[in-house]
Order: C-alpha cells, then structure tokens, then sequence
C-alpha cells in the first residue's frame, strides 16, 4: 500500500482509538509531535518501555495481592507507579481503573482490589492489542535506532 | 566525561554563561516512562538534559552528597533548572527541594515540581520551601515552553521576578473528594488568572497560560 494510504489508515486509527477513550487526545498526540527525524519512533519505545514496565510493576502487584496479610500501603504505591505511566503515555481507560484499584486500596477492600486489578489487566491487554496494531509490531520488540530488538524477558 | 565545551566553559566568566543558547536541566523522576518523556519535551526546547533516577543522584550528580566537593569555581555541571517528581521512593520531591535550598552553592538555581496529584498542602509546601513552580503531571510541551521562557528572560531579574505558577483548577484538601470550589479571598489579579482558565477550553499545546504578575497569596491557613 502505498504511502498515503498508510497515512489515511494510521490517521483513521488513531481517531477511532482516541474516540473509543483507549487513548487521550492531547496526551498521545503531543508525544507524537515529539517525533522527529532523529527519533521517528519516539512514541513507540515510549509504548514498549510501558509494556516491559508494567508487567514489572503486575508481578509486584500479584505478589503483593497473595501476601498475607494484605499490604494495602504498599499495592497503592505500586498502582499508583503504574497509574503515572499509564497517565503519561495517554491510557485513560487503564487509568481509570488504576483509580478504581486505588480506591480499593484505600478502603482496605482486599475483594475490591483483586476485582479492580482484573479489570486493570484487561484493559491494558486491549490497549497493547490497539497498539500493536497500529504501530504495526509486536510489542515486545523495540527499536533502537532504527534497528528492532526484541525483548526477552 | 567533561568535554571541551565543558573544560572551556570553565574557565568563562558567570556573564558568559548566561548567554548561552543552552540551559541545562535537571530532571528527576523515578518512573522511566516519565524520564523520557520530560527528557524529550526539553530536548525538543533546545535544553540539555540530564536525567536521573532518585534524589540520591540528584545530590551525588549536583555534588551534595557528603562526598568531597568539587572545588569552588569548577562549574562544569552548571544546572540552570532542576525539575523533580514529588513522590519518589527514599527521598520525595520535596525532601531534594530542601537540600537544594539549603546549599550555598545551589540554592539559586530554580527548582520545578512535577506531581500527578494536585493536593493543596502539598502545593503550598513546595512552595513555601522555594520551589519555583509546580506543576501537575502529565507534564506539556506548554509547560516546559513556560520554564524555558522563564529561565531565559526572567532568571537574572532580580527578586520580583514574575512568578508563574500554575494553578490546578480542582483542589484536594488532604485527599479528602470535594467537589471543586472557588477558592476563597483571591486578589484580583490571581482571580482573573483562575477566570480565564475557566473560560478558555483546553488550548492547543503551544499556547501557553497567562502570568500572574504577583506572587501567589496565602489564601487559608491549613492544618
């Protein structure tokens, strides 16, 4: 296909995943004005930095779930991590649920807070499948400097 | 790892620093995703960088960590602007800002905080503490045009400098929900900046958000 039509597709994407709240508008757009010559795949490492990231801070989450008793402190401060990144990459959907997860926390409801990590998780999987799509790559694999790495993790 | 621009830079005096093109920023934040967004935002504004991890290499990075000093003179880690989460692991935001403020060498140098929480207490401590501006994450372009412009015209302007602060709309008092209120007994000049970001929609990013001339009144006592 040739370049306009990857253009016209990627633009459509983008408003589809935008109106569908997966993504803020401002937020996801202004880090794609950040994107350059030097760096045309900005928002693509940032995405892929999120993805390693967050399943980082779940294995922390989960642990800390199965923990008993249950450190509601200490999962408020991991979602709350996690909630700031999702934040800077544009996710509303995933961090409205952070939110919910946090609220959870905060009433010290362990039932609430296993719920609320469900629903974290399923909607950053349906993100991650939007973007992958749209960046059309899988995203454990990354670039840097024009070359594609993968990431083992 | 000092280049020669550096080695040179040295040598040069104070005035000639300030006519450089380059400021350089200090930024630090514990969350990578956030590093290299702010990162980014700045080096598209023709700053250098340096960003780090933790206030504890803050302070190593600025030589305030106990570790002998650099010698006196020796500014080839000039920082024109640090910009620091508030919520860190071992040392906050707030703790750095602190440190900072007590440093003869460094207490000049304006120091930025970036939070994801606009909650009062919160704000007027930085505030009180020196900070120069706070500033509620996800962080703009905007912003960072602001700083930039700040540091450029307003840095050597002696005190009176205009202050810029930014203002959340909806304030927390000690996470508490309450539904946003207007804030009581503003001067007329801070109540016209909180009226127009009410009146204007969300602007494009590069427009930037009008000045307060004065400095931002004590508007309550808090517990």
């Amino acid at each position: 296909m040739d370049r306009n039509q990857l253009r016209r597709q990627v633009a459509h994407m983008r408003s589809s995943l935008i109106e569908q709240h997966y993504l803020d508008q401002q937020q996801f757009v202004q880090l794609e004005d950040l994107e350059d010559d030097s760096n045309p795949n900005f928002v693509e490492e940032i995405v892929t930095l999120f993805y390693k990231d967050s399943s980082r801070l779940f294995q922390k989450i989960d642990q800390a779930l199965h923990s008993v008793p249950m450190d509601f402190a200490k999962l408020d401060d991991y979602m709350h991590q996690f909630k700031g990144s999702s934040s800077s990459i544009g996710a509303i959907k995933v961090k409205n649920e952070c939110t919910q997860f946090k609220e959870f926390c905060l009433a010290g409801n362990a039932e609430g807070c296993f719920r609320a990590f469900q629903r974290v998780k399923h909607e950053h999987e349906a993100l991650k499948r939007q973007l992958e799509t749209y960046f059309q790559v899988p995203l454990d694999t990354f670039f840097l400097s024009g070359q594609l790495y993968a990431v083992f993790d | 790892m000092a280049t020669a621009g550096e080695v040179l830079r040295r040598n040069v005096p104070e005035s000639f620093e300030l006519s450089e093109k380059e400021l350089h920023v200090l930024a630090v934040d514990d969350s990578i995703i956030d590093r290299k967004v702010i990162e980014k935002l700045l080096k598209i504004s023709c700053c250098k960088v340096t960003a780090v991890e933790s206030g504890t290499r803050a302070l190593q990075y600025l030589g305030l960590d106990g570790e002998k000093k650099s010698s006196v003179g020796f500014d080839g880690m000039k920082v024109n602007l640090i910009i620091t989460d508030y919520s860190m692991p071992g040392m906050t935001g707030y703790e750095l800002l602190k440190k900072i403020k007590e440093s003869s060498a460094f207490r000049e140098v304006p120091v930025v905080i970036m939070s994801s929480e606009n909650i009062l207490t919160r704000i007027d401590r930085c505030l009180e503490e020196g900070a120069e501006e706070f500033i509620v994450k996800p962080v703009k372009l905007s912003d960072v045009n602001r700083l930039k412009n700040f540091m450029m015209g307003g840095e050597r302007k002696e005190k009176g400098v205009k202050k810029v602060q930014k203002r959340p709309l909806q304030v927390d008092y000690n996470n508490s929900s309450s539904a946003p209120s207007p804030l009581p007994q503003l001067s007329p000049s801070f109540a016209c900046n909180l009226a127009s970001l009410h009146s204007s929609p969300s602007s494009s990013p590069s427009s930037p958000l009008p000045r307060c001339a004065s400095k931002r009144p004590r508007l309550h006592s808090m517990d």
